[in-house]
C-alpha cells in the first residue's frame, strides 16, 4: 500500500513536470521521435535483410555429381555415406535415366539425339541434389563429400552465394550498428533534458533530501518523467512504421529490386516493431534519466 | 555516550580550507545548546557533521550511539527522519502551501492522508500557525515562514532539532518570537536543541550552555548560564 500511494503521488508529479516543462518535453519528445523513427528504419531493414539472407540460404543446394562409371549400387552406397553427414538435411537422386528423359521432354533435338544413348554409353552423371542445414559451413560439407569414393564433382553455385552472404552480412552489421548509435544519441538527448528539468528543481530534491526522502523515492517523478518521454517520442515512429511499411509492401508488391528480395509480411511484423519501438523509448527514457539524477544524490 | 559526541574531528574542504580542527563535543539529550562564532569560524560545517551532509575529514561523530561517519549516502535519508533541521534561508516549497510544505515528509515516505493530516495539524498548532495552512510561502512573513518550517522539522518528532542561524533574516522582535517556539519544543517535547547563531542578545538573554568557536577550534563551553556575550560576536 505505501509503496502504491507513493508511485501514485510521484507518476501525478511526472505528469505534472512534463507539462510545466513544455518547451523542453517538447524538444526531447521531437528528438526521440526522429531517432526512433530512425531506428525503425534501420530495425526493418536489419529484419528483411536478415529473412531475405534466411530465405537465400534455405534455397542453397548442394550438386553431387558421380563418376560416369558408377553404378546404381554404387549410389545407394553413396547414399548412405551422404546421409551420415550430420550437416545434410535432404536427399534426392536422379539417375542418368531420369536426367536423360527430363532432357529429352525438354527440345526435340535432345530428344533424337539422346534416343541412340544406351544404359552403357550414356555420358550424363548420376546425380544427388542436397539441401543443408546450416550455410555458413556450407563449403566444409562440399570438401567432406568430394573426398566420397565415386564422386566426380560438387558444385553449390559458390562464388555468387559466398559473395551474396558476406554482403548482407555487412550490411546487417552495419544498420545493428547504426541502431546502437541512434539510440545512444537518444539517450544523450533525453538525459539533458531531464538534467535540466532536475536543475529546474534542485531545490526541491535538496528539500528532499534534508527532510529524509530516500533516493528511490526522490528518483521516482525523473524516471516516471524520462518513461512518459520516451513513450510519447515513439507514439509518431510507430504510426508511421505500421502505415508506412504497410504502403510500401502493398505499392512494391512485396517484393524489392525487381523481386530479387522478398519483404516480410506486414502483419505481425510491424507490430513487433511497434513494440520494440516502444520498449526502446521507455527503457532509454528511464535510463537516461536515472542517471542524470545521480549527480543531485549524493549516491 | 551522550546523544550527541563529536571526537577529534577535522574538516578540511577540497578547497584546503580548514573548517574544523580537532573538535570535541558532547550534548546530552533534552539539552538546549548554542553554537556561536564570527561568521566563516566553522558553525555550519560543525552542523553539516551532525546531519551528515558532510563527512569529517578525520575523526567520528555520533548521533544516538550511531556513528554516522559511517553511514553510506544511500542511507542518510533514515538519519534526516530523526533530526529535524532549521535553515536561516527557510527551504520551503513556493509552489506547495503551508499545508503540503509540512506534510511534506511524511507524503515522500508513503504516509495515509489520513494519518499525515492530524499530524500537520498538532504540528502547526505547535508553532502557533493553525489559522494559516492555506497560505502560500510568498504570502507569508519571514516569521511565518520560520514557523512553518519548524512546523515541517518537527513532523517526524525527531530526538534532535538543529538550527542554522535560524533567526538570521528576521528582526530582533520576530526573533524573540522564534525564540519562544523553539524554547516551548525543548521544554515541552523534550527535544535536543543545537542552535548557531551570532546574535548575542538571544544568547544572552535565553542563558543555555554555550559552545563557541573561534577559526574552527572550540575556544569555550559554557554551562548554562554561565555565559556573558561580549561586544566580539
Ligand atoms: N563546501 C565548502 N567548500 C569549501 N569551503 C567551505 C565550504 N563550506 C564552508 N567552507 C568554508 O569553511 C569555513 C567555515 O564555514 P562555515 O562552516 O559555513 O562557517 P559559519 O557557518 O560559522 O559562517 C569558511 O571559510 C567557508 O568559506
Ligand atoms: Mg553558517
Amino acid at each position: 500500500m505505501k509503496v502504491f500511494r507513493i508511485l501514485v503521488r510521484n507518476i501525478k508529479s511526472a505528469f505534472k513536470s512534463v507539462i510545466r516543462n513544455f518547451s523542453l518535453s517538447f524538444a526531447s519528445i521531437i528528438c526521440t521521435t526522429i531517432t526512433l523513427i530512425l531506428v525503425s528504419i534501420a530495425i526493418i531493414i536489419t529484419a528483411n535483410v536478415n529473412n531475405f539472407t534466411k530465405d537465400l540460404e534455405n534455397d542453397l543446394t548442394i550438386m553431387v555429381f558421380l563418376d560416369r562409371n558408377a553404378s546404381i549400387d554404387d549410389a545407394n552406397i553413396i547414399r548412405n555415406e551422404l546421409e551420415e553427414i550430420k550437416n545434410v538435411d535432404s536427399i534426392s537422386f536422379e539417375s542418368k535415366e531420369d536426367v536423360k528423359n527430363e532432357m529429352k521432354n525438354e527440345s526435340e533435338i535432345f530428344n533424337t539425339i539422346m534416343d541412340s544413348w544406351t544404359e552403357e554409353n550414356n555420358p550424363l552423371q548420376h546425380e544427388f541434389s542436397l539441401k543443408v542445414k546450416d550455410a555458413t559451413i556450407i563449403r566444409k560439407t562440399a570438401n567432406q563429400i568430394k573426398k566420397i569414393e565415386k564422386v566426380d564433382s560438387v558444385k553449390y553455385g559458390e562464388d555468387i552465394i559466398d559473395q551474396m552472404v558476406n554482403i548482407f552480412s555487412v550490411v546487417q552489421k552495419a544498420t545493428i550498428g547504426i541502431v546502437i548509435a541512434l539510440i545512444l544519441v537518444t539517450a544523450f538527448l533525453i538525459s539533458n533534458t531531464i538534467k535540466l528539468t532536475i536543475f529546474s528543481r534542485k531545490n526541491e530534491i535538496e528539500i528532499m533530501r534534508l527532510v529524509g526522502t530516500s533516493n528511490v523515492v526522490i528518483r521516482l517523478p525523473f524516471l516516471f518523467e524520462g518513461f512518459i518521454l520516451g513513450i510519447i517520442g515513439a507514439i509518431i515512429p510507430i504510426v508511421i512504421t505500421i502505415y508506412g511499411y504497410m504502403i510500401i509492401y502493398e505499392k512494391t508488391g512485396g517484393y524489392l529490386f525487381s523481386s530479387m528480395i522478398k519483404m516480410i509480411k506486414p502483419f505481425n511484423f510491424v507490430f513487433q516493431v511497434s513494440i520494440l519501438l516502444l520498449i526502446i523509448g521507455a527503457v532509454v527514457g528511464m535510463i537516461s534519466s536515472y542517471r542524470s539524477v545521480r549527480k543531485y544524490l549524493k549516491v | 555516550m551522550e546523544l550527541i559526541e563529536v571526537k577529534n574531528c577535522y574538516k578540511i574542504y577540497k578547497n584546503g580550507v580548514t573548517a574544523l580542527a580537532d573538535f570535541n563535543i558532547s550534548i546530552k539529550k533534552g539539552d538546549f545548546v548554542f553554537i556561536i562564532g564570527h561568521t566563516a569560524s566553522g558553525k555550519s560545517s560543525l552542523m553539516k557533521l551532525l546531519y551528515r551532509e558532510e563527512k569529517p575529514t578525520k575523526g567520528k561523530v555520533y548521533i544516538g550511539g550511531i556513528d554516522v561517519t559511517k553511514l553510506r549516502n544511500r542511507k542518510v535519508y533514515k538519519l534526516r527522519r530523526k533530526i529535524g533541521i532549521v535553515f536561516q534561508d527557510f527551504k520551503l516549497l513556493n509552489k506547495l502551501n503551508v499545508f503540503e510544505n509540512v506534510a511534506f515528509p511524511l507524503e515522500s515516505m508513503g504516509i495515509k492522508k489520513t494519518e499525515i493530516k492530524p499530524k500537520v495539524l498538532k504540528a502547526l498548532e505547535m508553532v502557533g500557525l493553525k489559522e494559516k495552512i492555506h497560505s502560500f510561502p510568498n504570502q507569508l512573513s519571514g516569521g511565518e515562514q520560520q514557523r512553518v518550517c519548524i512546523a515541517r522539522a518537527m513532523i517526524n518528532n525527531p530526538k534532535v532539532l538543529i538550527c542554522d542561524e535560524p533567526t538570521g533574516n528576521l528582526d530582533p522582535e520576530t526573533s524573540k518570537e522564534i525564540m519562544k517556539v523553539i524554547d516551548n519544543i525543548n521544554k515541552e517535547m523534550g527535544t535536543t536543541i543545537i542552535m548557531a547563531t551570532h546574535d548575542k542578545d538571544i544568547v544572552n538573554r535565553m542563558k543555555k550552555r554555550v559552545i563557541v568557536i573561534e577559526h574552527g577550534v572550540l575556544a569555550g563551553d559554557y554551562l548554562k548560564g554561565k555565559y556573558k556575550a561580549n561586544e566580539s560576536i
